[in-house]
């Protein structure tokens, strides 16, 4: 019966790990170590988004006015920073861009990211968005080791600069960007950070929350506890 | 006033009478442990259902092209909608893992055995909507492993001859998942099952209090009227629908020293059911899956189609028997052979307290098992994997062969014939 418990640990063991390895698509993902609660970051991510991400995908569910609330925008402030096709505050964050012709030229139309980062973590985000290598044999000139034969340009490569695959697989430091390595980290971060932010806007509140209600419970247990040993006197 | 309030009612309605009858002079059995306190918590978590799903279907739209978008509507624009959406969520997980453990305490103390048999049997009915309203309910947030989950799901249906194909067509309302299967899934979710479920608990409750409750022992606190001498009485006063027939000893009022009590597993349960919402609410992927944070998509099939964690020992049971056909009939014969556990028990003691090692033995097997296929079934089919899950559902499977066999003439220490503590 041991031999037989240990038999089946070491299969389910076996198993885990293994599924564990093959949801990242086999590759190992850089921690993305981004904070929530620094809004600079977030402002930053957000600003990277709209230069840079907008032009292809939306944030469909997620709305202006939201977004600088919740990251400390004024309103002025953002309208003239961070709307640049003239959309009313309480407007979702989309694009123009037609998804049939998207798909024409893409492969595959640009998804909407509101939830990419509860989709996919946003460690696989910070690891996708530096993993772009050369490869003449996709239509732009790029693949990336996280996401096989992805349809989409480096859409970052004027900052991070041009990688390729070595010998054993690797993606090689980037060279030619006009950041450093540690700065374009910082901007992937970032953007991750506000990707996680808008997957889920309620995430600080629900935590804050969240100790509140269990400080309550906490004390709400002790009272019950004895408020039922006094009654539970009479029973023998 | 109120006074005159309550008989002018009680004149008109049963009501004093139900209140005694039921809770302040219902003869509870004094030795309930730990596994008593799933019955009321399964009914706490029912009523959060019932209340979170009622203000979730205030903002929820039931279309294919809505649904999606509006349950991150109510994530980001309702009022502590994200807070109702996960107490629904993180409260549908909860509410199997109390049944669960409600069920495995009716095994252990033998609650299913004469004269509990119906009482079980409308339990294993509650199991069987609840299954059918957490099944529909998951496909309501349209997301891709709802869809895909589904489709998986009701094609099994197209397994059975004859009849297969036509039935499909008809669950789903078209060819493939669509909004029409949405549709009719969201009234069956949100009307048809839940009072069914309602009117099935009002009964497992009334039958539970026409036979009164088992005990861990399984000793009975209803002895024949005139059998027992009044100072060896219970010294608490019963309803007289009790006292008129039986001379109960060893029991006391449930309410206020079981509602007390269970106050105190509500706050404890509560603790961990918050600690989860609020801090993992996706409960490690298990009780929300990745895949559903991605719309609907035919086109697009998840990596790995895993129906939630829930439904994990049935979907194991199904897929590692090799035959699309015998794998369903396996499947549904797994949650059959439940419903069958008073007849397949033919022993006499009830509590595995006193019942032989065998029974034990074959308790804690059937419990391991059960768990085994509960995480494989959320997890890819590798050749390994399809074969702890065959042993596995032979323990499973086993459990009720062997318990038909040994209990006829099994070997129990003697039952007390009082409540030994």
């Amino acid at each position: 019966m041991k031999n037989l418990i240990k038999a089946l640990a070491f299969g389910l063991a076996t198993i885990v790990s293994v599924s564990a390895l093959a949801a990242s698509g086999g590759v190992k993902l850089d921690h993305a170590n981004n904070d929530l609660t620094d809004k600079e970051s977030l402002k930053n991510g957000f600003k990277t988004y709209i230069n840079y991400c907008l032009g292809c995908h939306q944030l469909q569910y997620q709305r202006y006015n939201r977004t600088f609330k919740d990251l400390g925008i004024e309103e002025a402030d953002g309208v003239a920073n961070y709307m640049y096709t003239g959309e009313k505050t309480g407007d979702h964050i989309t694009n123009t861009m037609p998804s049939k012709e998207a798909a024409a030229w893409f492969g595959t139309a640009p998804p909407d990211l509101t939830l990419e980062a509860r989709l996919r973590s946003p460690d696989w985000i910070y690891t996708y968005l530096r993993s772009f290598y050369m490869d003449s044999n996709r239509p732009f000139g790029v693949n990336n080791t996280v996401f096989k034969d992805v349809g989409m340009p480096h859409v970052l490569q004027d900052l991070q600069g041009v990688s390729s695959l070595d010998e054993h697989g690797k993606v090689t430091p980037a060279m030619g960007g006009s950041l450093t390595a540690e700065e374009y980290d910082v901007v992937v971060r970032d953007l991750t950070n506000f990707l996680e932010y808008v997957g889920e806007p309620s995430k600080l509140e629900r935590e804050s929350m969240g100790y509140n209600v269990l400080i309550f419970l906490f004390i709400f247990f002790i009272i019950s506890y004895f408020l039922k040993k006094e009654y539970w006197k009479d029973v023998h | 006033m109120l006074t005159n309030f309550m008989a002018w009612m009680d004149k008109r309605l049963p009501l004093t009478d139900a209140w005694n009858k039921h809770l302040a002079q219902y003869p509870a059995p004094k030795n309930f442990n730990f596994w008593y306190f799933f019955g009321s918590l399964a009914m706490l978590v029912l009523v959060n259902q019932i209340l979170t799903g009622v203000w979730l279907t205030m903002s929820y739209e039931p279309s294919g092209d809505g649904a999606f978008a509006s349950v991150e509507y109510i994530m980001r624009d309702v009022d502590y909608g994200w807070l109702l959406r996960y107490m629904h969520s993180t409260g549908a997980s909860a509410f199997f893992i109390v049944v669960y453990l409600h069920m495995m305490r009716g095994l252990m103390y033998g609650s299913y055995q004469k004269p509990r048999e119906l009482l079980w049997i409308f339990g294993m009915l509650i199991f069987l909507v609840l299954m059918a309203e957490a099944f529909m309910g998951y496909l309501l947030p349209w997301g891709n492993m709802s869809y895909w989950g589904a489709q998986v799901i009701i094609s099994l249906f197209g397994a059975i001859p004859v009849i297969g194909d036509d039935l499909t067509l008809w669950i789903r309302g078209d060819y493939v998942i669509s909004g029409a299967t949405l549709n009719r899934f969201f009234a069956l979710h949100v009307i048809a099952m839940p009072l069914v479920l309602v009117i099935l608990v009002f009964l497992h409750i009334l039958a539970l209090h026409e036979v009164g409750s088992n005990n861990p022992e399984g000793t009975d606190v209803k002895k024949p009227k005139g059998s027992v001498p009044l100072e060896e009485q219970s010294k608490f006063a019963f309803h007289k629908q009790y006292t008129d027939k039986y001379d109960i000893v060893d029991a006391i009022p449930f309410h206020p020293y079981y509602s007390v009590k269970d106050i105190m597993g509500v706050a404890g349960f509560l603790i961990l059911f918050c600690w989860v919402m609020f801090f993992a609410p996706e409960g490690g992927g298990y009780f929300m899956e990745a895949p559903n944070f991605e719309p609907a998509n035919g086109l697009k099939t998840p990596e790995h189609i895993a129906p939630v964690w829930y439904f994990g020992p049935f979907y194991t049971i199904l897929r590692v028997i090799p035959d699309k056909l015998l794998g369903a009939i396996g499947m549904f014969s797994a949650i059959i052979v439940l419903f069958l556990v008073p007849w397949f028990d033919r022993g006499v003691v009830k509590s595995v307290k006193f019942r032989s090692k065998l029974h034990l033995f074959n308790l804690i097997q059937f419990s391991v098992c059960f768990i085994v296929l509960g995480v494989l079934g959320t997890l890819p089919a590798t050749p390994t994997a399809n074969l702890i899950g065959t042993i596995a559902t032979f323990g499973y499977f086993g459990f009720f062969v062997a318990l038909w066999f040994y209990s006829k003439n099994e070997k129990c220490k003697p039952v007390p014939e009082r409540v030994s503590h």
